[in-house]
């Protein structure tokens, strides 16, 4: 704690000294650097955690590998910064990360009050309930009374008096930062009921439960959950590039192009997919970006749906289904804007 | 501080206006000031100006805002339907609560720990001597943890929660018991409580006076036990002992009625209390032994017993030296109950740092928490301060 105050102080400190964020200054800055700095979760299997060997690999970790491909060529100039749900929107705010890609809700009042830009949805998500199976719950409408275990700092604390108060309901949360001991609390009988998105709660359930079949998630959804990588307001440029790179991916599955078939489609003789991929130029151009920008994605890091199916989906012990995740096409709602 | 030593020294004759040295030295002092106040000045401003630029919002409007998050743990009624202003009034109750509670039982724990430690008894000293060493050199963070770990893995659920006595039930949710239902008589026993307060305060002064001047004794111990508890069990027989009980019950998840002491409460209590108390124990041996021995030896001599000997003249000697070292650790345990954010209590800082999170206005936040400590230590201070006047040796 009192580090953590320190690290805010710090950023306070900054935030004081520090000077104006102004359009184009954070890609000079990256391309000065070196390097990406990302802020990414403190560990969400699936999502954001270091792998055996040390290396940050997820969801959210590919969309900084995306990032990097289309700036640098190379898929791993990127620093990972671990941040929890507090720590993130200071950090961003202050320049220690060039952006979030950190599980965050697009919200009113972050786009607004907070001073923030949000790119497309990489992901819908929903708040659901965590339980043991031998509470007997069916239904989030019984959870009359219940303790709650939740993670503060999060639209997840909110969402969740919201909806015990409009059903008339009474509940006692127990509220602690980090997530291993939160997950500790719940797992030990502290709390009857964990309350995430219901993602973070399949990938807790599956990763961190002693026995995972001995835990049920309720049926009820009782939020909605865009989760979006993020920048600070003022830099148009930058904020375009993240947004574009998320387009790309999305687009790209919608293409049928992957990692695999991208040389391939170099030869492609759709006018559309040659200037995606750069065979026709002014794309990058466009973005501040070398021709290649799309191409490099796809090639190092993969479409949206390979992403998806290597993180969170059918090759990872997760099982995501693709569900409001899948493209438009397929009954989702993954839209990308068209590149031209 | 240049002030203090040019002034003492010797001045023949008055030296031009800016080689007097008194002079200089206030010149040089409000300099210093004001470089320290522009600086300031200079961050306040750019700070606003930065949040101004990056359209992040500023100032304390957001305290009237309702804060539609819960908290487990009030002292006070609260709703999410309540203001930011009034979790934070909850958040600094707790905080207070916990902070107030672990002075007090620590100064106790501490007290004891460090006469022990002085004891002539082997196997008395040698504990206090593992207390102290043990849980001086452990973070308190580690300790923390420790304990509420310890509450919560070795406590049953709540429907199998073990019945100490009737009604006092103990779960992983924590300690229930049965609370007297309100009742009128209750606000006239505490008013009998106060009046037995004052009369055993007085009666003790007159006593003193009494032995003063005359020598003859007078059993306060019984007589002010008999006032304080006596006067409100009086009260309540007289209203014809209308003791109903609010018992615990399993109703749902939880125990519904009775009261609850929560494992995040009691790991944050206690750790503060074993924590500070290992400090006090060796600030309190301190003050025992810088009292001369002679004073001992003469008290023995005058014919008073071991206890009457610590009570009356090695103690009011040894506070002078414990009090001002007392003081800081009061002020550091206040300072720690922030860390009850890590366990899941929610103190201040917890409720302040989900505040940020929701309103994201950090600056805000800090400045709050920052306040409210600084104004908690220093009224702390000077409690003590006055306490460490009235104990001070009068010199006669």
């Amino acid at each position: 704690m009192i580090k953590k105050l320190w690290v805010l102080t710090l950023v306070g400190a900054m935030t004081a000294l520090g000077g104006a964020a102004r359009a184009g200054v954070t890609l000079d800055k990256v391309k000065a650097a070196g390097q990406i700095s990302c802020g990414v979760p403190t560990g969400v299997a699936g999502f954001g955690a270091p792998d055996s060997q040390g290396r940050w690999a997820g969801f959210d970790v590919d969309i900084c590998r995306a990032l990097s491909a289309a700036i640098f060529g190379v898929a791993d100039k990127v620093k990972y910064v671990p941040l929890t749900a507090q720590q993130r929107f200071t950090a961003l705010q202050s320049g220690e990360v060039d952006l979030l890609s950190n599980n965050t809700t697009d919200t009113l009042q972050r786009d607004t009050e907070l001073g923030l830009n949000f790119a497309p949805v990489v992901f819908y998500d929903g708040q659901g309930f965590l339980v043991p199976k031998k509470l007997g719950v069916k239904s989030a409408k019984e959870l009359n009374g219940a303790t709650i275990c939740v993670q503060p700092g999060t639209t997840t604390e909110l969402n969740l008096a919201d909806y015990f108060r409009a059903n008339k309901m009474e509940f006692k949360p127990v509220v602690i930062e980090k997530r291993d001991e939160v997950l500790s609390a719940f797992f030990s009988g502290r709390c009857d009921v964990y309350t995430n998105d219901s993602s973070a709660l399949n990938a807790d359930r599956l990763s961190q439960a002693p026995n995972p079949d001995d835990y049920v998630i309720l049926p009820e959804r009782i939020s909605k959950e865009p989760l979006a990588p993020v920048v600070r307001h003022g830099d148009d440029q930058w904020d375009d590039i993240v947004r574009w790179v998320v387009y790309a991916l999305i687009e790209a599955e919608e293409k049928g192009i992957t990692s695999k078939n991208v040389d391939e489609k170099l030869k492609s003789d759709e006018p559309y997919i040659k200037r995606m991929l750069g065979v026709t130029p002014g794309m990058g151009k466009a973005l501040g970006l070398d021709e290649k920008w799309a191409y490099n994605e796809i090639k190092l890091v993969g479409n949206y749906g390979e992403i998806f199916d290597r993180t969170l989906g059918k090759d990872t012990e997760l099982k995501f289904e693709r569900g409001l995740n899948n493209l438009w096409t397929h009954g989702g709602l993954m839209y990308a804007m068209p590149i031209r | 501080m240049a002030t203090d030593t040019a002034t003492a020294s010797p001045r023949p004759a008055r030296p031009s206006t800016w080689h007097d040295p008194r002079i200089r030295g206030i010149a040089y002092q409000i300099l210093f000031v004001g470089i320290v106040a522009a600086f300031g000045a200079f961050l306040i401003h750019n700070t606003l100006v930065n949040l101004r630029r990056q359209n992040i919002a500023s100032g304390f409007g957001f305290l009237d805002r309702e804060a539609a998050f819960g908290i487990g743990e009030s002292l006070i009624a609260y709703s999410p339907a309540d203001t930011y202003a009034r979790a934070f009034l909850v958040g600094l109750l707790n905080t207070l609560y916990v902070a107030g509670l672990g002075i007090v039982l620590a100064t106790i724990l501490g007290t004891m720990m460090g006469i022990a430690r002085l004891s002539s008894n082997w196997l008395i000293r040698k504990l206090a001597q593992v207390y102290v060493e043990t849980f001086r050199n452990i973070p308190l963070l580690l300790q923390l943890f420790f304990w509420w770990a310890l509450l919560r893995e070795s406590a049953p659920g709540p429907r199998q929660a073990w019945e100490l006595l009737p009604g006092v039930l103990v779960s992983n949710r924590g300690v229930v018991f049965p609370v007297p239902v309100a009742d009128p008589v209750h606000r006239w026993m505490l008013l009998a409580f106060v009046l037995g307060i004052l009369a055993a305060v007085g009666v003790s002064r007159w006593s003193k006076r009494r032995q003063a001047l005359t020598g003859a004794q007078f059993p306060m111990g019984w007589v002010g036990t008999g006032l304080v508890l006596g006067l409100p069990s009086v009260v309540f027989l007289a209203a014809g002992a209308p003791l109903q009980l609010d018992w615990p019950e399993l109703k749902g998840f939880n125990f519904a009625g009775g009261n609850a002491v929560s494992p995040e409460f009691a790991a944050l209590l206690i750790g503060l209390t074993v924590y500070t108390g290992s400090f006090i124990a060796e600030i309190v041996r301190a003050g025992i032994l810088a009292v001369s021995w002679g004073q001992s030896e003469a008290a023995s001599a005058l014919g008073l017993k071991p206890g009457q000997r610590m009570r009356l003249i090695i103690l009011p000697q040894a506070l002078r030296v414990i009090i001002p070292p007392m003081t800081s650790e009061y002020l550091s345990l206040t300072k720690n109950s922030s860390l009850a954010v890590a366990i899941g209590y929610p103190d201040l800082v917890s409720i302040a740092n989900t505040t940020m999170n929701q309103t994201g206005q950090a600056v805000e936040g800090i400045a709050m928490i920052m306040a409210v400590y600084l104004a908690i230590s220093l009224v702390i201070s000077l409690f003590m301060n006055l306490y460490n006047r009235a104990v001070a040796l009068v010199e006669r």
